[in-house]
């Protein structure tokens, strides 16, 4: 029974692993950033609205650009 | 009171999502139907979608009741960018040709041919009757739309939850299971005609605009114009998504230097 239970667990663990980290944990670093960068920003007027599409997009590019097919020498 | 661009971009995106993940559904279950009978994948299938939609009921409703919303709305927030930004990047990645597109074909034919072989996937052979219950069929259909449809469900319930409208939300999902499965049920086979890319980049899209969306709104930053700021964002993905696409294109290496460095 305790061993079903753990197996369930891990198996649960491993699914929000890869649901959120996976192969890109630069997104999931990403979205951390700009939730803390939302909460810093709150407050002044215009800035959040564009600072944090910005900010999303700078690292939506480095992840692709890390993801990106390369020439055998690289 | 919801404005009419949030609600349609929500249907939007709930539709486009559900539609994306049960046409790679419907390849398994055509597959395992095709393979092993169609009595048990039909209920492979429909045992899923019905664990599916308990789960949103489940762990939809007390979220919406007894969540705060602002705290609610940050985490849904976030869960939709990571899931956003994530079909985006692999969108960009399969549009500029960095990576294969995905192939229903190839994934059908490797499916049927695992669940035929003696010592293929399944480990046993098919029952002898097209109508007689087969487990392996079963299981196949069921695993099948239930791991394509678990993302479904997060996006039901992170959208439907943040805005309230979780019935609206399951609606629309329900609406592309029923569509995939007519047209599934009609053309008896693997719908790989579906522009399935065009329909991830559009997802995604509206993932990462709701995301950013409702990080901000949750964590009480200003949106210039309230709810008209979602159709701003989904503008500003789709210019980004264009310009990053582009630009990875320029990126490809040649087939000449591939030669050169391997010859």
């Amino acid at each position: 029974m305790n061993a079903a239970i753990a197996k369930a667990l891990r198996a649960f663990g491993h699914f929000w692993w890869d649901f959120l980290i996976g192969d890109t944990p630069e997104l999931a670093l990403a979205t951390g950033i700009i939730v803390a960068l939302a909460f810093l920003v709150a407050g002044e007027r215009v800035v959040g609205a564009i600072l944090l599409p910005l900010v999303a997009a700078g690292f939506l590019f480095l992840s692709v650009l890390r993801g990106r097919r390369r020439a055998p020498s690289d | 009171m919801h404005s009419t661009s949030s609600t349609l971009v929500l249907v939007l995106a709930v539709f486009g999502a559900s539609l994306v993940e049960m046409v790679e559904a419907l390849t398994l279950v055509v597959a395992a139907g095709v393979s092993r009978g169609w009595r048990s994948a039909i209920w492979g299938a429909v045992a899923a979608a019905l664990v599916l939609g308990v789960l949103v009921v489940v762990v939809g409703v007390p979220l919406i009741r007894y969540v705060p919303i602002d705290a609610l709305r940050v985490v849904v927030g976030a869960l939709l960018l990571v899931l956003g930004l994530s079909w985006l990047r692999k969108a960009i990645l399969r549009g500029s040709g960095h990576i294969a597109l995905h192939d229903e074909d190839r994934i059908y034919a490797k499916t049927v041919a695992g669940l035929q072989e003696p010592g293929g996937d399944s480990g046993t052979a098919p029952v002898a009757g097209p109508h007689q219950f087969d487990g392996v069929g079963f299981v196949v259909a069921f695993k099948g739309v239930f791991l394509e449809g678990t993302e479904v469900v997060l996006i039901v319930i992170s959208l439907g939850a943040a805005q309230h409208r979780l019935g609206l939300a399951a609606l629309a999902a329900g609406a592309a299971v029923l569509l995939v499965g007519i047209v599934g049920a009609v053309v008896a086979r693997q719908l790989s005609e579906v522009p399935e890319n065009l329909i991830k980049t559009a997802v995604g899209i509206m993932l990462s605009s709701f995301g950013l969306f409702w990080v901000g709104e949750g964590a009480g930053v200003h949106w210039p114009g309230g709810d008209l700021a979602i159709p701003v964002l989904v503008a500003f993905w789709i210019l980004v998504t264009i310009a990053f696409t582009a630009y990875m294109k320029t990126t490809l290496p040649t087939a000449a230097t591939e030669r050169s460095v391997t010859g």
